[in-house]
């Protein structure tokens, strides 16, 4: 078997490897929209989707086929290149950060050196999709979602960077790897301990980022119909809603690996027995980042939706100043070893 | 011709291609979108080069967040295609005079003077393991610390600038205090909870009138 693997050219090796990346990624995300439907709708007393399959089960495939029969409606006066080009740069960004995610010790597609750099500005780039998407509709409520998920996009970013900071000057390295292996111990050593606060405004400005609730005001269907995504149909707006929800599964995977010691084990490795289930592996970066997804869920469900000068403020004049103090206090903390995370 | 080189011929063709578009599209946003066409190419330029970190942080920085914000003030405008078309004819002299004195000095600095092969020997390939951004970093904060330091200055105070002209503080308008909202506690500020019996005893004599 690894004989064959060897044979083959390199560039086949990687197309096969993006494909066993990309695949379940899809499949994950078409089953995270039953999984947001069945949840909210349990937190709101409801049964959510229960028709099509056992306990509604092949709902997503039914909607994905709903999806794509459905036409793709082009308004008149619209930028008609740009307008499908939307969708797409939209999913690009989306899909090409999980390039230099590592899923366990050594199993990463691209192993670079700035693989944070190289996520913060994939994240960074997935705006586009939605400005592009608001201003070639040429319609107003798709200007104004477009409008307003700029400038929050802008202030959250440098939250989520600074935050991003914090989690470098912690393990000394810009490659995803050697940040999860900075947290090797147990679950007091990973870095949610010491960067509690970027920890938190990282998970929060991931929330803003994504655009979900209660950020969600680029679409705020209650304002502005559906903001930037108002004049699209079938699978144009499918590409818009996979390219969400692709983002938030590497917002809570991200969140996982940098704070959550990714694959690491939260028990000591003399306590584990030698059992393989308790020890270090792919399931335990899978349970933390279904954790964060479920999370994820549990904020739309609860929270309702933040006004829009609350969102500039909450990401200019809170996170930001917070994440510079926290970089420094962990500057210092790493200057003094302090133990257990930096002791020499 | 290896598949740097291929690489690098293309991604250079795009970046000229897109810059030339900047500036002969009449679509103030479509020229924008190719000014981020030219950046990610002139970034994958720097990545050919091994200078990922500068690379990445032109996506990162430039793509991500300065041209967002140039969209964004871009989409407001609504372009006078005649009036541009009248104003280019009258400023096209300074125009070409000032492209000329451009071109002659960059021709002055990066021309075939003091540029090439036999003026700087080709650089050895950096080890795999070879950090640019530490590298970049240990320069910036020892070597140039100052220049590194004074620059930041500078664009401080080109932001409290920036913030002191355009702030303005209309007396018409009425504004809300996130702060003092942020503030207000249930009890005191927004609900005031009285306590009231259920039913209220009628007296058994009035009864037939009030009904």
């Amino acid at each position: 078997m690894i004989e064959i693997w060897n044979l083959l050219p390199p560039v086949i090796q990687i197309i096969l490897k993006i494909f066993a990346i990309v695949l379940p990624l899809l499949g994950l995300v078409a089953y995270y929209t039953y999984a947001e439907r069945k949840v909210i709708g349990y937190m709101q007393v409801r049964i959510g989707p229960n028709r099509v399959g056992w306990r509604g089960l092949l709902q997503p495939i039914a909607d994905a086929v709903k999806l794509m029969m459905k036409e793709i409606i082009i308004p008149t006066k619209a930028d008609k290149t740009l307008f499908l080009l939307a969708p797409m740069i939209a999913i690009g960004p989306a899909l090409a950060a999980w390039a230099v995610f590592p899923f366990d010790e050594g199993l990463v597609l691209a192993d670079i050196n700035a693989g944070l750099l190289y996520l913060l500005a994939m994240t960074s780039l997935g705006v586009y999709g939605i400005i592009i998407a608001g201003w070639a509709s040429n319609s107003k409520y798709a200007l104004l979602g477009a409008m307003r998920s700029a400038a929050q996009m802008v202030a959250y970013e440098i939250a989520m960077g600074f935050a991003l900071v914090g989690v470098l000057v912690a393990a000394g390295s810009l490659n995803l790897g050697v940040i999860v292996t900075a947290q090797q111990g147990n679950i007091l050593t990973w870095f949610w301990l010491p960067l509690l606060p970027l920890f938190g405004i990282y998970l929060i400005s991931g929330v803003a980022e994504t655009n979900r609730a209660p950020f969600d005001v680029a679409e705020g269907e209650s304002e502005i119909v559906a903001g930037f995504h108002v004049e699209y149909s079938g699978m144009a707006f499918a590409v818009f809603f996979l390219a969400e929800y692709a983002n938030m599964i590497l917002i809570a995977a991200l969140t996982a690996l940098l704070f959550m010691g990714g694959w690491l084990s939260p028990l000591p490795a003399a306590w584990t027995g030698g059992f393989w289930l308790l020890g270090d592996g792919f399931h335990w970066l899978l349970l933390k980042t279904f954790f964060f997804m479920f999370v994820f869920l549990w904020l739309r469900a609860t929270f309702p939706r933040y006004r829009y000068d609350q969102i500039m403020r909450l990401g200019w004049k809170v996170f930001i100043p917070i994440t510079i103090v926290w970089i420094l206090v962990v500057a210092l903390a790493v200057l003094a070893e302090l133990p257990p995370w930096w002791s020499a | 011709m290896g598949f740097e080189k291929f690489l690098f011929y293309v991604l250079a063709a795009i970046t000229l291609v897109a810059a030339g578009m900047v500036i002969t599209r009449r679509n103030p946003v479509h020229a924008v979108l190719y000014l981020v066409l030219a950046f990610i190419s002139s970034a994958g330029l720097w990545v050919l080069l091994e200078a990922e970190f500068l690379g990445i942080v032109l996506i990162l920085v430039y793509v991500g967040a300065v041209m967002v914000l140039f969209l964004f003030v871009v989409m407001m405008l609504d372009v006078d295609i005649a009036t541009l078309r009248a104003e280019f004819i009258r400023y096209l002299p300074l125009g070409v005079l000032i492209a000329v004195v451009l071109a002659l000095e960059i021709f002055l600095i990066v021309g075939p003077a003091n540029f090439g092969l036999e003026h700087f020997p080709k650089p050895a390939p950096l080890a795999p393991e070879a950090s640019n951004t530490e590298a970049l970093g240990l320069l910036l904060y020892t070597l140039y610390v100052y220049p590194f330091e004074i620059a930041a200055v500078i664009l401080l105070v080109a932001i409290v600038a920036a913030i002191r002209l355009t702030l303005r503080r209309r007396s018409d308008c009425k504004y809300l205090s996130p702060e003092q909202q942020v503030k207000v506690k249930k009890g005191p500020d927004r609900i005031r909870l009285v306590k009231m019996p259920v039913e209220r005893a009628i007296p058994a004599t009035s009864r037939e009138t009030s009904e």
